[in-house]
């Protein structure tokens, strides 16, 4: 029995090894310093009903050892010249309980994007780009169900971090998108990791950018080289001294 | 033509009416922005793909409804302004109402066959063409206004129409700059019907005409004080289309000091411990320039509206009409300002932001109003001057042909 749950565990082991192929790149974001509490979400009567609870602001989510997560994390450099197809892979933004879900995310430019209302009331969605080659639009999806296809696809075309989307009709509710023109980029999880899968070897720059901490700077870089083996690249970002 | 011919009772209330109306929709107009809401209904003309007259009630949620009642409020005044352009044009109005009546039933009727998908625009169309054709009937069949009046009225129809376009098109083509130009308009308008309801009035009827010398310069200093307010009521709209929220959070101090530090690491700074709700644009060293200029600008208007209290006090009396004028005016002007303060100090409470808003819209008329007054009431000092040099140079040459003899 003993034999069989060694040979067993040895099985899952190199099974897990495996999954990381080489040319991952994975890390973990770790937040240093006390951030300011969250905020708690204005809402409407109408939006309440939607939640027992209330929301808050989504400016530093911190997860199991400090891990902070929405960091957007993305090959800066290296990757010029390089010509690469749009994925086919439909990302979703969803307008639920009041609320953008994902709160960040990333694209490709070229990608298609699924703009979803899954309340059972009117949102407009307002994409405030800032890049040339990208256009601002705003459009409503009045009832639950509601979903658009072509609005971002249409207008953003360039690459550009962070496209900000926000709901008028809400004010509280916004969602930023990293967009990139290759598809070597991940947004961290609740726990603060990520993972940037089948990077090309070769030698690059690795951004990790957050909205709060970073602000109008680019963000923490490393350079890093990717060969056959698995990447790891760890950052710290600090939450910014009081004014 | 003399204007108390057209100066009917019912066209002095409607003058007053169209203007309370319009302050109303300055009111609505706050909201709108004070909420963030200018682009929560993304369409123009149609509202969320419905007519906007026919949008239902259920989906005026959130920021749509301040955006729908603000598109409502401003038909109401655009219909308002016309009947008034209209009626200053007295009984000369009737033909052209009946006319215009027909054409828009007529138009209306034929579209509806043309395009049945938009059956209710088009009836709608009818029916306006309907109502103007049976109020043909029951026209006021006073005099026309004086021509100034007239042209006036005809400035008012003018505006409120590209006051609509300016803001459908801030709507459709996502240009904040065009919502500074929209909220100015807004103000310029608010004067302007201000001012035709006071050329109504018994009040304005009854002042003396040039009675006395303006030998104090109050015609300048109200109207350059009343430019000044218009100004700040312009570098306010610049601020408040910019959706940046508080470019600066404290007051008196701004973030902490006299003057901020606005360099690049400082912006980078404030935008970083900014604790903003609402999906507000980072602020920029501009943003915090600007609004440091506003509160100067503040300080001077106060100190201007201040003095023009005190010296029409001091040199007219209490009893004046334009001592009266500007002690309202300075009122309004330190509510103006503690309006100005409160907005800060509540975070930009989306009602004190409104307050200040329409406070400020307040301050432009009355000074506006308060200039026409001084303008109708105090002759120009150079012309009395020059009135009394005449006579002077009369009586001399007199008295010369006299000692010639």
């Amino acid at each position: 029995m003993k034999k069989f749950a060694l040979s067993l565990s040895v099985v899952v082991l190199a099974g897990s090894l495996q999954m990381v192929s080489a040319g991952d790149i994975t890390g973990k974001i770790t937040l240093k310093g006390t951030p300011p509490p969250p905020l708690d979400l204005p809402f409407d009567d109408t939006c309440s009903k939607l939640h027992p609870t209330i929301l808050t602001t989504r400016f530093y989510v911190v997860g199991k050892d400090n891990g902070l997560a929405n960091v957007f994390v993305y090959i800066s450099k290296g990757l010029e010249g390089k010509k690469f197809t749009p994925s086919t892979q439909v990302a979703e933004l969803d307008q639920v309980g009041c609320n953008y879900n994902p709160y960040v995310f990333g694209v490709m430019v070229g990608q298609p994007v699924r703009i979803k209302n899954s309340d059972p009331l009117m949102h407009n969605i307002h994409a405030l780009p800032k890049v040339d080659g990208n256009s601002e639009f705003n459009f409503a999806e009045p009832s639950q169900g509601d979903i658009n296809d072509t609005k971002w696809i249409e207008n953003i075309k360039a690459p550009e971090v962070m496209v900000k989307l926000k709901c008028d009709v809400h004010g509280w509710m916004y969602a930023y998108a990293g967009v990139q023109a290759h598809p070597y980029f991940a947004v961290s999880d609740a726990d603060g990791n990520f993972k940037i899968a089948n990077v090309p070897a070769g030698s690059y720059t690795l951004t990790a950018y957050h909205l709060k901490a970073h602000g109008s700077k680019p963000g923490e870089t490393q350079d890093i080289t990717v060969a056959d083996s698995p990447v790891t690249a760890n950052f710290t970002v600090e939450v910014p001294p009081p004014q | 033509m003399s204007l108390t011919q057209t100066n009917n009772n019912w066209l002095k209330r409607y003058a007053v009416f169209t203007a309370l109306a319009t302050f109303v929709l300055v009111c609505v107009g706050g909201l709108v922005t004070s909420h963030g809401a200018g682009l929560a209904v993304p369409d123009w003309p149609q509202s969320c793909g419905y007519n906007m007259f026919f949008f239902p009630i259920s989906k005026w949620v959130g920021g749509v409804f301040f955006e729908h009642i603000h598109r409502l409020d401003a038909s109401l005044v655009g219909f308002l302004t016309t009947i008034l352009a209209l009626w200053l044009f007295g009984y000369k109005s009737r033909p052209l109402l009946s006319w215009a009546g027909g054409v828009f039933m007529a138009a209306g009727a034929v579209l509806c066959l043309v395009f049945p998908a938009h059956a209710a625009e088009n009836l709608l169309l009818s029916v306006v063409g309907l109502a103007g054709f049976v109020a043909a009937f029951f026209w006021p069949s006073c005099e026309p206004a004086p021509k100034w009046l007239r042209v006036l009225g005809i400035a008012a129809f003018a505006a409120v129409v590209i006051q609509g376009v300016l803001g459908g098109f801030r709507v459709k083509y996502l240009m904040d700059q065009l919502g500074i130009f929209h909220a100015t308009l807004a103000q310029l308008f608010f004067l302007l019907i201000c001012g035709i309801a006071l050329f109504q009035t018994d009040f304005w009827q009854r002042l003396p005409v040039r009675a006395e010398a303006d030998r104090h310069h109050f015609r300048l200093f109200l109207s350059v004080t009343t430019g000044l307010i218009l100004a700040q009521l312009i570098l306010g709209a610049t601020m408040r289309h910019q959706h940046a929220g508080l470019a600066i959070p404290d007051f008196p101090a701004a973030y902490g000091k006299i003057w901020p530090d606005t360099g690049a690491a400082a912006i980078e700074r404030y935008n970083q411990n900014r604790q903003e709700v609402f999906a507000y644009q980072p602020i920029t060293a501009a943003q915090v320039e600007l609004q440091m200029v506003h509160r100067i600008l503040a300080l001077l208007i106060f100190a201007a509206v201040a003095l023009c209290a005190w010296r029409t006090w001091n040199h007219l009396g209490w009893r004046h009409w334009l001592t009266r004028f500007s002690s309202v005016w300075f009122g309004l002007v330190a509510a103006q300002v503690l309006l100005g303060a409160a907005t800060i100090w509540t975070g930009k409470s989306a009602d004190v932001a409104t307050a200040h808003v329409a406070c400020g819209a307040l301050c432009l008329a009355t000074g506006g109003l308060a200039s026409i007054v001084s303008f109708r009431l105090l002759a120009a000092p150079m012309s009395q001057t020059r009135r009394v040099e005449k006579n002077e140079v009369t009586s001399l040459l007199a008295s010369s042909s006299i000692t010639a003899k």
